[in-house]
């Protein structure tokens, strides 16, 4: 198993390295000044030539690609000419909304999903099924901003049970103290319950956006996998030998079905970090996807670039993770490796 | 005269499927019996209906199958009725497949899948009970090191091995009735021999009849009693093995005899069984 | 061909949704070429004393913030979004079945650059790479294009490169090898034809996708700007307002968006099933 995770991990550093290449030529790849444009639109001449020459723009390629390997490492990603602080510190201030919004969003997503997909799975052509297909389908058709817009208007407007999309609490409540960054989690720490009662409050509906969105890819990829295994010759072996059908269903279809699903987060996590951004822009999310929306609009360009690179290092060691998820469960991997 | 009740009969069943072009019927009207403690031989091609009325028989039919007509009596009782009887009588039948290692969860452990067999036939017992159990049933189907055997996942073993330990969650039930449905198909012939061995030595021994289906007319003749030859979904022919060979009365059956090379060489041994056979019958009556 | 029509037409009366997403297709490329022209109000038009009007008789999906007319903008944005989608999958269609041919049929060092290439494109989130590529490019709709191409560039490549290297090996490309033909001739003429079946499925899922891309993209403010009529900056515009309940400035749009896409992914579904019924889902 040592010998598998050695092998992950390897395997993973290819990718990080194509990840900093191109990290790299989009910041470079700016037709015109790359100095001017890290500075920012407000700078001076003067500003301008410092930057240029505390990045050492005037080096060659490989020497710059050098310097930023080397800058990224010792965690400098920039900094932001708007806000003066360095890209990174800004970015990790930001994560644990990120992190929270999506890892709920993503909860809710598969406690729906993996059960509507079973459900479909096992009856077919009953209505839960053409609903379950109808959902997967109009599910990666629905522009997830829409779908943000929508709920705010219905659950907000019309129906008055969530409170306005104006960020993680209301505009006179206090953060509970800070341990994990996460309200939900530190609230009940503390415990403070109202605090944890609004924060939930705000969440949901932008958890539940980022949910739909995710829905559908996994509900598809369950309902497929299941429908192949309950087909497969051992489920067939455990009906001929009576086995109690919940048993048949969890332990043996089930168990099997979830390898596949458990790939498909890998595609999800993609979509899902993108769509953060769109979120967070919707409900006023103080996390890093409406940081890179600021800094887009403003064109603060390290800012930008940074985010990107952070976002792209982050999901290789989320594939990663993944990967070693998958090689635990599944004993073929586990032990063939 | 025998007057033994059939454990089994088939009677005029008839097993259709509905599918896009239409409704295809699979088995028309066949009709055969099966005694207690007999081992009777199903063969037939690809596409005969041989597999079919077995995977009715268990109750496993694909979705789209269903039995148009006939009766499937087992000790007289009619299966495919009721759903609280037919799981009883279904308690006292057991089956094997083709492709053993498909034929078993991949991600569980094999001991743990003979557990979960053993918990069904409702017998109480702690967990080591339980494990001492199918430790004795991986011996019982000859499995080396059966302690640690007890712990491997399916992918570790060989198709021979895969197929022991179906043959043991089969056992592990005490069926009156196996059925065999190309059990050896895909090993290799040593390994054939020994598994067929295996089956055929623990029908004998727990007195249990067996149905054996396959397309290899040799394996037929060699372990089985009687044999019904199907054709398109149809019985060809039906008779006591030895008599089959040495005196067939279909052309079917003939090509199918003179298909099979190993069949050819014991021919004439077999006339002289049959007619042995067929004197001392002559006798006793 | 007969029996390709035969399974076709199976296939649209056993799933009438995929038959009615086909004939919306038509529907939508027929107001994308045509729907500038027949729209009752110019969309580009400010009636400063008509804003925030919901719908009525005289504009069917109200007005929004500046009194412009959002039936006429909303039909007017069909052309736009599927000419940025249209040209952005084309060329990925393009560039990423040359790539991935090549590396299909000659394998060895490029096999090995190509899946590199795809391997560091997919390393991203790849809404996040097309932001990053647009503010490393600049805003404009030409970068949005190239953007959207770049990310969608894997999936072509992938597909390409997988069913070139399944026929590489087979008898009829043996047979013209044998005959002499030139590996340009092999690969566009034999081999080309014959992958292009499951490649449509890829496109028309892809399509759907790309517009969704681009959308979001006009949407957090890279691409096409105001005041041009974009689905994606309307649901932007229109934001800010529902919170105050004008819902119809975000809602058309949104609905057209949705609706197109849905289209798509309804042909994308129906192909598939007409290629090839064991892949149904």
């Amino acid at each position: 198993m040592f010998k598998m995770l050695i092998s992950r991990f390897a395997a993973a550093i290819p990718s990080l390295f194509g990840v900093l290449v191109i990290a790299f030529v989009l910041t470079r790849a700016l037709p015109g000044d790359p100095a001017a444009f890290l500075a920012g639109p407000a700078a001076s001449q003067e500003a301008i030539e410092e930057i240029r020459s505390t990045l050492e723009l005037d080096k060659g390629l490989m020497a710059q690609f050098v310097d930023y390997t080397r800058n990224v490492f010792n965690g400098d990603l920039g900094s932001s000419w708007s806000t003066g602080q360095p890209v990174l510190s800004e970015l990790v201030s930001r994560m644990p909304a990120s992190i929270e919004l999506t890892l709920l969003g993503l909860s809710f997503a598969i406690a729906v999903a993996v059960p509507l997909g079973v459900l479909s799975a096992t009856r077919p052509g009953s209505w839960i099924d053409h609903g379950c297909r109808l959902l997967t389908t109009a599910g990666v058709s629905l522009p997830i901003f829409f779908t943000g817009l929508l709920l705010v208007y219905v659950f907000y407007f019309l129906l008055g049970w969530a409170p306005a999309p104006m960020g993680r609490l209301s505009l006179f409540a206090d953060a509970p103290p800070s341990v994990t960054g996460f309200f939900l989690l530190d609230s009940l720490l503390a415990g403070q319950w109202a605090t944890f009662v609004e924060a939930l409050q705000h969440i949901a509906l932008p958890a539940i956006n980022l949910g739909i969105f995710a829905l559908a890819p996994i509900a598809r990829m369950t309902r497929a996998s299941m429908l192949g295994v309950l087909s497969s010759d051992f489920v067939r072996t455990a009906k001929a030998h009576q086995l109690p059908p919940r048993k048949i269903l969890y332990g043996y279809a089930l168990h099997n079905a979830m390898l596949p699903v458990i790939t498909t987060l890998g595609m999800v996590f993609s979509f899902l970090l993108g769509a953060n951004v769109l979120v967070e822009k919707v409900f006023s999310w103080p996390g890093v996807g409406s940081f890179a929306l600021e800094a887009v609009v403003i064109s603060d360009y390290a800012a930008v670039q940074g985010f990107v690179l952070a976002m792209g290092i982050f999901y290789v060691f989320l594939n990663l993770l993944i990967d070693i998820v998958y090689g635990l469960v599944d004993p073929r991997v586990r032990i063939a490796t | 005269m025998n007057t033994e009740k059939p454990l089994l009969e088939i009677d005029k069943l008839a097993i259709s499927f509905t599918t896009r072009h239409g409704i295809v019927q699979a088995v028309e009207e066949v009709s055969w019996l099966l005694m207690p403690g007999e081992i009777l031989g199903i063969v037939g091609e690809s596409g005969s209906g041989k597999s079919v009325s077995t995977l009715a028989l268990m109750g496993l039919l694909d979705a789209n199958g269903f039995i148009a007509s006939g009766q499937m009596r087992y000790r007289g009782q009619l299966l495919g009725c009721d759903a609280a009887s037919d799981h009883r009588l279904r308690s006292r039948m057991a089956m094997i497949f083709q492709y053993p290692r498909l034929a078993l969860n991949p991600i569980r452990r094999v001991g743990q899948q003979i557990i979960d067999v053993l918990k069904v036939i409702g017998d109480p017992g702690n967990c080591n009970a339980l494990k001492a159990r199918a430790i004795a049933l991986l011996d019982e189907v000859q499995i080396s090191s059966p302690e640690q055997r007890f712990y491997a996942y399916p992918f570790e073993l060989s198709g021979g091995m895969c197929q022991r330990i179906l043959i043991a969650m089969a056992l592990a039930r005490s069926p009156d009735l196996l059925v065999a449905d190309e059990p050896s198909t895909g090993l290799d012939v040593v390994t054939q021999e020994a598994i067929l061995a295996l089956i055929a030595n623990a029908a004998r021994r727990r007195q249990m009849a067996t149905l054996f289906i396959t397309h290899d007319l040799g394996l037929a003749a060699k372990h089985c009693q009687r044999i019904v030859v199907m054709q398109n979904g149809r019985v060809v022919e039906s008779a006591p093995a030895a008599e089959l060979f040495a005196r067939p009365r279909e052309r079917y059956t003939r090509s199918l005899i003179a298909a099979t090379p190993a069949l050819m060489k014991n021919l004439a041994e077999l006339r002289a069984v049959y007619a042995e056979e067929e004197a001392s019958m002559e006798q006793t009556r | 061909m007969k029996d390709f029509l035969n399974h076709a037409l199976y296939v649209f009366r056993s799933n009438p949704v995929t038959a009615v997403a086909f004939i919306a297709f038509g529907l939508i490329v027929l107001v994308a070429v045509f729907g500038a022209l027949l729209v009752p109000y110019d969309p580009l038009a400010i009636e400063a004393a008509n804003q925030f009007s919901p719908p009525s008789w005289q504009h069917w999906f109200g007005t929004d913030q500046v009194g412009r007319d959002i039936f006429s903008r909303t039909v007017v944005a069909t052309r736009i979004d599927l000419l940025i989608s249209v040209v952005a999958v084309a060329l990925s269609l393009v560039v990423g079945t040359a790539l991935g041919c090549i590396a299909g049929y000659y394998g060895g060092w490029f096999d090995r650059l190509c899946g590199r290439l795809v391997d560091t494109i997919m390393a991203f989130p790849l809404f996040v790479l097309a932001m990053g590529i647009v503010a490393a490019l600049g805003n404009s709709v030409v970068n949005i294009i190239y953007a959207t191409a770049i990310i969608n560039l894997p999936f072509y490549i992938r597909l390409a490169r997988a069913e070139v290297n399944v026929r590489r090996s087979s008898a009829y490309i043996d047979a013209a090898i044998l005959a002499g033909n030139s590996d340009t001739r092999i690969i566009t003429l034999h081999l080309l034809p014959n992958i292009l079946p499951p490649m449509m499925v890829q496109i028309s899922l892809n399509m759907g996708w790309a517009i969704l891309n681009a959308a979001g993209l006009s949407f957090i403010g890279l691409g096409v700007r105001p005041p041009a009529a974009e689905w994606g900056i309307m649901v932007a515009e229109g934001a800010q307002y529902i919170v105050s309940g004008e819902w119809w400035i975000s809602f058309f749009p949104g609905m057209a968006l949705m609706l197109c896409v849905l289209c798509f992914n309804f042909i994308g579904d129906g192909l598939r099933d007409m290629m090839d019924p064991r892949k149904r889902t």
